[in-house]
């Protein structure tokens, strides 16, 4: 098997038995790279910077620990996708933005830090919505990435560039960011492995905010063991982020290899009635109700749950969510760093400020900056913020009372598979409501994750399983999603990304008509 | 600008009208690093010199309380009688501008740590009690350095210049209720207010409140109305940072606003500037829409709730109040009300205090500091205990007089020469050679030679007009550059033209 088709818990224990050198990996991953993810027109289009001298020295540095017979961390070596809105002090960091197009961040983010002292290497940084808004990366001011299943299709966003990488096969390890579902949504329509920590469990610190009490940084992975192994890496307590938590991280690495047994008895699943039906597509739900079955069949209980005011967590998101935002992106205005138009001598500075903002931001940045800014007004607050605040706590007990009675809650991830670039750029609403069933775990601050479970009948593109656990449970994620890894790879004769057409040669063409349908 | 000649008397001003005032006082504190990260608060450091991605606000920096600023914020709010929220928020203040790296500033809103407490002033022997609405923490902006103007202002200037050092320096802002004391006495109080606070905060140690450093700002809010009606408009002059400034910005104030109304106009809700040259404030900011700052909970912070316990440990750490301190130490240093309030309005009490602790008697101690100190200070424009001179210095000044190894006037140059920079007392009279000429050898011989110069005047002496001998003594003192012991060369004057 090549490098690139394997895992990175697999390239880990063969760079550490000696059989690979983390430079022949990291340059299998960079080759892949240049066959597959460029140009910017047609191809994936993962990655918005590859840094190949700092990942080939960075690989260096791992094989020379070996040789000196140094202690190994359990991704030393790997090779990994970072999503372009977490700071690296060695490559620029754009968050798709054109107002920091070239900018050199100063510091890393505490996730990079740790992604080093692991022994990580950072392979170069990935494409998204500008500022992680958007559900399709078509709101990155570098142009989108596309699905690797089909170049004609997104890949999801915000992260959909660090998804895109792990289908493609340019890495086997990526971070991303999940502000409304940024991470799970892409990972569903790739058919990759994406889970959202509870917050608080990763350190935010470095990552470039969109709405700071939503954002969460989070593993992206082909496989739950994978995703286990990175998670371990970057959770756990940093002084530097107030909200992080200063409490254990529970093993998620043991859940991962329990749940690989197979065995769910004495877990209750709870069903969450309100996430289907309308506007669900019927091969989405055809394989969500294979998934239930198949946790059942796993020996867990499942239940149906009612949470009657996740209705509600989609307005009530979009009114936090530009408050937030109107917020955070203010600091962007051609003072200190990046973009800066009309610097001519002959202008004020609050007129080079709004010449930089009115040219950098793109349409989806504006439109948030502006409703967040009218939902803040004085007047309006207590109506729009206010309320939505209330709604957050309702969404939480909704939470709060299904698990009591589950120990897990199950959706689908998104109501659709993967739909073509350009379909609903024109059409925000439609865009929104991909993020129907990931947006109450970011209002609550839970746990939640995607895990592929099939490919739909219509189109042959994949579904996501949506996995929910309380806060502080992420180990219970894990649990699950290696147990259903294992039963569906033992029905499929492997991985769901096996059935991926191959990307090399077919850029830029619809996959989906001469591709076998399998569920 | 304003036109003056119309203005009414304050005397005028008040006969009409009864004003309102509000204070709005910013103390910045004295903690060794910033309020949400740890770079140096040290002053006056090469600009952008002390910043990290956090207070440059640079995209995914974070901040983190800094506890040791939130100690002196329940301190101060326990100083001024204030109730200590067990819970309590930052908020986001949002507004544009170059000086603040995130265009909003991390404060408090609707959740102040500290609330509803007072605080005693006294003016004339009368006894004020004035209203705390709030004492809550917030982040300070930066500086703006505008370069190529006539007035330093951002008004014709060619371009700016920014320095973040002071960015993310905490700062407290301490607001009143509405004080509303007889018309008469309000300027006084303002400045008393304004006088106690500092003496509060300098004896809770939080801050040196060097008003002239900007440590301590001032905003005063000022209304007028007609007595027995609602709240007038009221402006708020911005930055009166003198004790004597707050005092004449509030005077200037009611007799402006005085003016308008008389002649039937109407107060515009507004920001003014102080002007320490002319006396007057003139209009700032005319915003034609109302500011609307959107404050909302500070996201990146989590809640700040201080333990009962804590603010219990922290209410044992509080000093001595002013006024009970003033009380104190003008009856142990045996002063009347009316030197004493010398000395406080001088802001001497600390200074003296610390004289006399280092052993000078508590006359001679205010002698200096409000005397010589205060007016070399004065010519330089700096603070008493900028000019030059430790508390150590003028007791070891009074120490060699008590020693007789200096006079008045010798000890008068030692100060100077301290001032100067000179060095320490010890050192100046050795360098400048001023010690008391008091050997009766050295003596003996300016002696001599002012008898034998002045025969005449010898001759009166001799014929027992003691009255003459201070024309001897003169010139003894010239012959010794004024270095001689007066009362040894009266001995020995005498002994030589005895009848």
């Amino acid at each position: 098997m090549t490098l690139t088709r394997k895992t990175a818990a697999e390239l880990a224990s063969s760079i550490k038995s000696g059989e690979v050198s983390a430079v022949e990996v990291t340059r299998a991953h960079l080759d892949r790279i240049a066959e597959v993810d460029g140009p910017a027109e047609s191809g994936v289009h993962a990655f918005l910077h590859v840094d190949t001298d700092s990942a080939l020295a960075a690989a260096a540095v791992v094989d020379q620990k070996r040789a000196d017979g140094d202690e190994l961390g359990p991704l030393a070596g790997v090779p990994l996708a970072l999503k372009d809105v977490i700071t690296t002090a060695d490559m620029p960091t754009t968050a798709g933005s054109k107002l920091l197009e070239g900018w050199r961040p100063p510091y890393d983010a505490t996730i990079t830090r740790r992604l080093r002292e692991a022994g990580i290497v950072i392979l170069g940084k990935t494409n998204l919505d500008e500022f992680a808004m958007g559900s399709s990366t078509e709101n990155s001011a570098f142009g989108p990435s596309r699905n690797p299943w089909d170049l004609t299709r997104i890949p999801g966003g915000s992260g959909g560039g660090s998804a895109a990488s792990l289908a493609a096969f340019e890495a086997p390890l990526a971070i991303g960011t999940d502000t409304g579902g940024s991470i799970r949504q892409p990972a569903a329509v790739t058919g990759t492995v994406g889970v959202k920590p509870t917050y608080g469990g990763v350190s935010r610190y470095g990552l470039i905010a969109c709405a700071s009490s939503l954002d969460q940084a989070g593993p992206c992975a082909r496989t739950v063991l994978d995703a286990a192994l990175l998670h371990s890496v970057i959770a756990g307590h940093d002084p530097n982020d107030s909200t992080s938590i200063d409490q254990p991280v529970p093993d998620i690495v043991a859940a991962a290899r329990k749940g690989a047994d197979g065995d769910l008895s004495g877990l209750r699943v709870g069903v969450v009635k309100e996430l289907g039906g309308e506007g669900y597509q019927a091969g989405v739900e055809a394989r969500f109700n294979d998934a239930v079955a198949l946790l059942s069949k796993l020996g867990a209980e499942v239940v149906e749950v009612s949470c009657p005011h996740f209705a509600y967590a989609l307005p009530a998101y979009y009114l936090i969510l530009p408050s937030e935002v109107s917020s955070n992106l203010a600091r962007f205005d051609a003072m200190r760093y990046g973009l800066r138009l009309g610097d001519d001598g002959t202008r004020s500075a609050e007129e080079v400020m709004s010449l930089t903002r009115g040219a950098g931001f793109g349409a989806e940045a504006k439109r948030r900056i502006m409703l967040g800014t009218y939902a803040l007004s004085s007047g309006y607050y207590d109506a729009y913020y206010g309320q939505a605040q209330k709604v957050r706590t309702l969404v939480a007990r909704d939470f709060d009372a299904a698990f009591a009675k589950a120990d897990v809650l199950v959706s689908p991830t998104t109501p659709t598979t993967a739909f073509p670039i350009g379909e609903k750029v024109d059409d925000p609403l439609a865009m929104y409501k991909n993020d129907l069933c990931t947006i109450p775990s970011n209002l609550a601050g839970n746990a939640s994750a995607s895990f592929p479970c099939g490919l739909a009948d219509e189109d042959g593109l994949p579904v996501g399983l949506h996995v929910m656990a309380p806060v502080l449970a992420d180990d219970r994620l894990y649990r699950v999603g290696a147990a259903v890894e294992q039963a569906y790879a033992a029905q499929w004769g492997g991985t769901l990304l096996e059935q991926a057409p191959a990307l090399d040669g077919r850029r830029g063409e619809s996959a989906t008509a001469d591709r076998g349908v399998v569920s | 600008m304003t036109v003056t000649t119309a203005l009414p008397t304050f005397d005028e001003a008040i006969a009409a009208f009864e004003p309102v005032m509000g204070m709005e006082v910013h103390v910045e504190l004295g903690t060794a690093t910033k309020m949400f990260c740890g770079c140096s608060t040290t002053f006056g450091a090469e600009p952008n010199s002390q910043v990290c991605p956090v207070c440059l606000g640079l995209p995914g920096s974070l901040p983190v309380v800094n506890r040791v600023a939130v100690e002196s914020a329940i301190r101060i709010g326990l100083a001024l009688n204030c109730s200590i929220a067990e819970w309590c928020r930052f908020a986001r203040k949002n507004y544009f501008y170059p000086d603040m790296p995130k265009n909003f500033q991390v404060s408090q809103y609707d959740e102040p740590i500290a609330f509803d407490g007072w605080m005693d002033v006294t003016v004339d022997a009368e006894t004020y009690r004035i209203g705390i609405e709030r004492a809550h923490m917030e982040e300070d902006t930066g500086k703006s350095l505008h370069v190529g103007g006539a007035t330093g202002r951002i008004h014709g200037a060619s371009h700016s210049l920014l320095d973040y050092n002071r960015s993310g320096i905490p700062l407290i802002e301490i607001v009143t209720k509405p004080i509303e004391v007889p018309p008469a006495v309000a300027p006084a109080v303002a400045r008393a207010y304004v006088t106690e606070l500092r003496e509060l905060i300098r004896a809770l140690g939080v801050s040196e409140a060097r008003m002239e450093l900007g440590q301590l700002r001032c905003d005063a809010n000022v209304s007028l109305r007609k007595a027995g009606d609602p709240y007038g408009t009221r402006t708020e002059t911005k930055n009166v940072n003198s004790l004597r400034s707050v005092e004449r910005a509030v005077t200037f104030e009611i007799r402006r606003q005085a003016a308008v109304l008389s002649d039937g106009g109407r107060i515009v809700q507004e920001t003014r500037h102080w002007h320490e040259d002319t006396g007057e404030t003139t209009s700032g900011r005319t915003k034609e829409e109302a500011e609307d700052y959107r404050y909302f909970p500070e996201p990146d912070l989590v809640p700040v709730a201080p333990s009962r316990e804590w603010v219990d440990e922290l209410r044992g750490t509080l000093p001595e109040p002013p006024a009970a301190r003033r009380a104190r130490l003008q009856a142990e240093w045996g002063f009347t009300d009316l030197e004493m309030r010398d000395v406080v309005n001088a802001g001497a009490v600390s200074l003296v205090s610390a004289t006399v602790e280092a052993g000078a008697p508590a006359g001679g101690a205010k002698k200096w500091w409000l005397g010589e100190i205060a007016r070399v200070a004065n010519e330089r424009g700096v603070a008493l205990e900028d000019a030059g001179i430790a508390p150590a210095d003028v007791a070891r000044v009074e120490e060699l007089i008590a020693a007789g190894a200096l006079n008045d006037k010798l000890a008068r140059q030692v100060v100077e020469g301290v001032l100067a920079g000179e060095g320490g007392p010890d050192v100046v009279v050795s360098a400048r050679g001023l010690q008391l000429v008091n050997d009766d050898a050295a003596l003996g011989t300016a002696v001599d030679e002012a008898i034998a110069a002045q025969p005449d005047v010898a001759d009166k002496i001799r014929g027992g007009n003691l009255g003459a001998v201070g024309a001897l003594i003169g010139a003894v003192m010239k012959a010794t550059r004024g270095q001689a012991d007066a009362k040894r060369a009266r001995e020995l004057i005498l002994e030589r033209l005895q009848p």
